[in-house]
């Protein structure tokens, strides 16, 4: 590869990391706080992605959209419908433990699958949703890759200024202590069901603006794009491994994982074809694997979560 | 649509179905119960005991024979696995344990998309004619599947109320501090929960196999109706399990009569929103978490 290569490359993945990077705040604000266990976040980046491409994209007769609406427009709906989707479910399964939770996401993941994959008309099927507009799409190749990526930049960083700053105000305060001792928290007159049900709308909403990121950076989106297990599991050891509760730390593990799992790909594919397909499962199996490794030998992660106020370690 | 039709093209594949349900339903209410966590690698352990068992045929046993001993080896798997990944982290939150099942699913998985690769395989070739009794069409692998879960269930039954290590699981998932006190081993409990689920997951498995075909997603499609199907009967209890299991089952064959065929899977993830909204004990007054 030359260096214009390399350089395009780059970019390309750090565009990509800034968007791994929202999904993984918006799993902080759901495990890291909270505590909630969300096993279904590719769907709600799905739904996101989905969202933003019908409401944006050029006519097609072969499905629904071509409204053509503002980027905007399709952002806002994107996160609209990402926590339109999570309120409910929330509401069912927030009154139990966690496991709850993790189940019914891991249907709702698989239900949105099925929906997009089966009605065409709405979706376009396998075909998918193509002719999304992408901001700065008329500037040549370099100019427009960099362009996008400080558009995700920017919003990487906002999302990181607001989560940050809720975390330090007193609702971050009441967000911990309902995660760490829900009882306590409880009879101190906290609305524990409430509250949970907060923070797992607004991180699935962080994701459906992820997946919204998505689709207007790839332009098209067809239901093969993400594999559902994979891409949650990816957001979860790039969270684990940073430092949950920590969005520095999120945002640094979406980094080095999403670096670690590209950078894999490049070498596997050179492989010859037939060790090639038995290498991509050897991949997933390590990213299995490597969360073992950090639950076991450093589950706070590389970036623990800072204590707020206090000298006192916590148990 | 005449009842024979009814009974012959809905109701018995939706039993049939159902009883595979139970079968891994059981083992889901079995971890969820006594190690109080939900065991998310149970549908690929699933899939990796159906691939075990075909490993055995490829050797040229007969299917059904080697079943006993794909449950045997998938018992041993399930064992190593809480032995290498579940049990350090018995002190932490279950909730941790949780995630790292999640892990060991995907792993599970690879090792069987490695090792087997991903088209999907039968355990015998050629097609089965369906005999009729007095009307009722049933295939010769569909009564052995009715007959081996049915053996299953009275012999987990008669294990769990008569032998004296049955009532030790029984007693950990009534009150685990209780059972200690009064001299239950909970690591050995731990170890036998673990044997028998595994072989419980090689026989779902191998009968999903058996009567559809294996590949290495299956098992994974089997998670979401098991899980429905535990907590739909009520977690803890394995009456319950084998009652949802045949109720979802049953329910996702005669679903589609008002939902596209495409969303089947999604009558399992219904009737779990369902019971969790008006009866979160389940059926069978399970335990809720």
């Amino acid at each position: 590869m030359d260096l214009i290569g390399l350089a395009n490359y780059a970019v390309f993945i750090a565009i990509l990391i800034g968007i791994y990077a929202l999904l993984a705040l918006g799993l902080n604000i759901q495990w890291g706080f909270t505590g909630l266990f969300n096993a279904g976040i590719a769907g709600f980046f799905a739904i996101g992605a989905y969202t933003s491409a019908i409401l944006t994209s050029l006519p097609a007769d072969h499905r629904l959209g071509g409204f053509e609406l503002p980027l905007l427009v399709g952002w806002a709906a994107s996160m609209l419908m990402a926590a339109a989707i999570a309120w409910p479910i929330g509401k069912i399964c927030l009154r139990f433990r966690s496991d709850y939770l993790a189940i019914a996401t891991i249907g709702v993941a698989e239900i949105i699958r099925l929906v997009i994959r089966t009605e065409g008309w709405l979706t376009g099927g396998v075909r998918g949703v193509t002719g999304v507009p992408r901001p700065f799409g008329d500037l040549p190749y370099m100019q427009s890759q960099l362009a996008y990526l400080a558009l995700v930049v920017v919003l990487v960083l906002a999302a990181y200024l607001l989560v940050e700053r809720q975390l330090r105000a007193p609702w971050g305060r009441m967000m911990r202590a309902i995660r760490d001792n829900e009882n306590a928290a409880a009879a101190m007159g906290k609305r524990v069901a409430e509250r949970r049900l907060q923070a797992f709308v607004f991180g699935s909403a962080l994701m459906g603006l992820a997946g919204a990121l998505f689709v207007h950076f790839n332009r098209s989106i067809t239901p093969e794009a993400i594999d559902p297990m994979i891409a949650t599991f990816l957001i979860w050891i790039m969270l684990i491994l940073g430092g949950s509760g920590n969005n520095r730390g999120a945002i640094l593990g979406a980094a080095l994982i999403w670096i670690i799992w590209s950078v894999s790909e490049l070498l596997t594919d050179r492989l010859p074809t037939e060790i090639a397909i038995q290498a991509k499962y050897v991949r997933v199996f390590i990213i299995g694997l490597t969360l073992q490794l950090v639950l076991r030998f450093r589950p706070e992660g590389i970036l623990p979560e800072r204590q707020y106020g206090t000298s006192l370690p916590r148990k | 649509m005449t009842l024979l039709d009814f009974l012959n093209f809905y109701l018995v594949p939706g039993i049939v179905l159902g009883a595979i349900y139970a079968v891994g339903a059981i083992g889901i209410t079995l971890v969820f119960g006594i190690l109080r966590f939900a065991h998310f690698a149970h549908g690929d352990m699933t899939t990796l005991g159906a691939f075990v068992a075909l490993a055995l045929v490829g050797t040229g046993m007969n299917p059904w024979a080697a079943l006993p001993l794909a449950m045997i080896i998938t018992a041993a798997i399930a064992i190593g696995v809480d032995r290498t990944f579940y049990d350090y982290l018995a002190k932490r939150p279950k909730i941790v344990t949780v995630m790292a099942s999640l892990g060991v699913a995907l792993m599970l998985r690879s090792v069987v998309q490695v090792v087997w690769g991903v088209d999907p395989t039968t355990y015998a070739s050629g097609i089965v004619r369906p005999n009729d009794y007095f009307g009722i069409l049933l295939r010769p692998r569909e009564l052995y599947t009715l007959g081996a879960v049915a053996l299953i269930v009275v012999g987990l039954e008669l294990f769990l109320r008569r032998s004296k290590w049955g009532k030790a699981m029984r007693a950990m998932s009534d009150n685990p501090d209780l059972a200690r006190l009064s001299g239950v081993d909970n690591r050995k409990v731990t170890m036998l929960t673990w044997a028998i689920v595994g072989a419980l997951c090689a026989a779902a498995g191998f009968m999903l196999g058996i009567n559809t075909e294996v590949h290495s997603m299956m098992g994974w499609h089997l998670l979401l109706p098991m899980f429905a199907a535990a907590i739909l009967g009520g977690v803890g209890r394995v009456q319950g399990a084998v009652l949802g299991g045949l109720v979802v089952g049953v329910a996702e064959e005669l679903s589609v009569f008002i939902l596209p065929a495409q969303y089947k899977a999604a009558t399992a993830f219904a009737l779990l929103l369902l019971i969790l909204l008006v009866r979160p004990r389940g059926l069978l007054n399970g335990k809720v978490l």
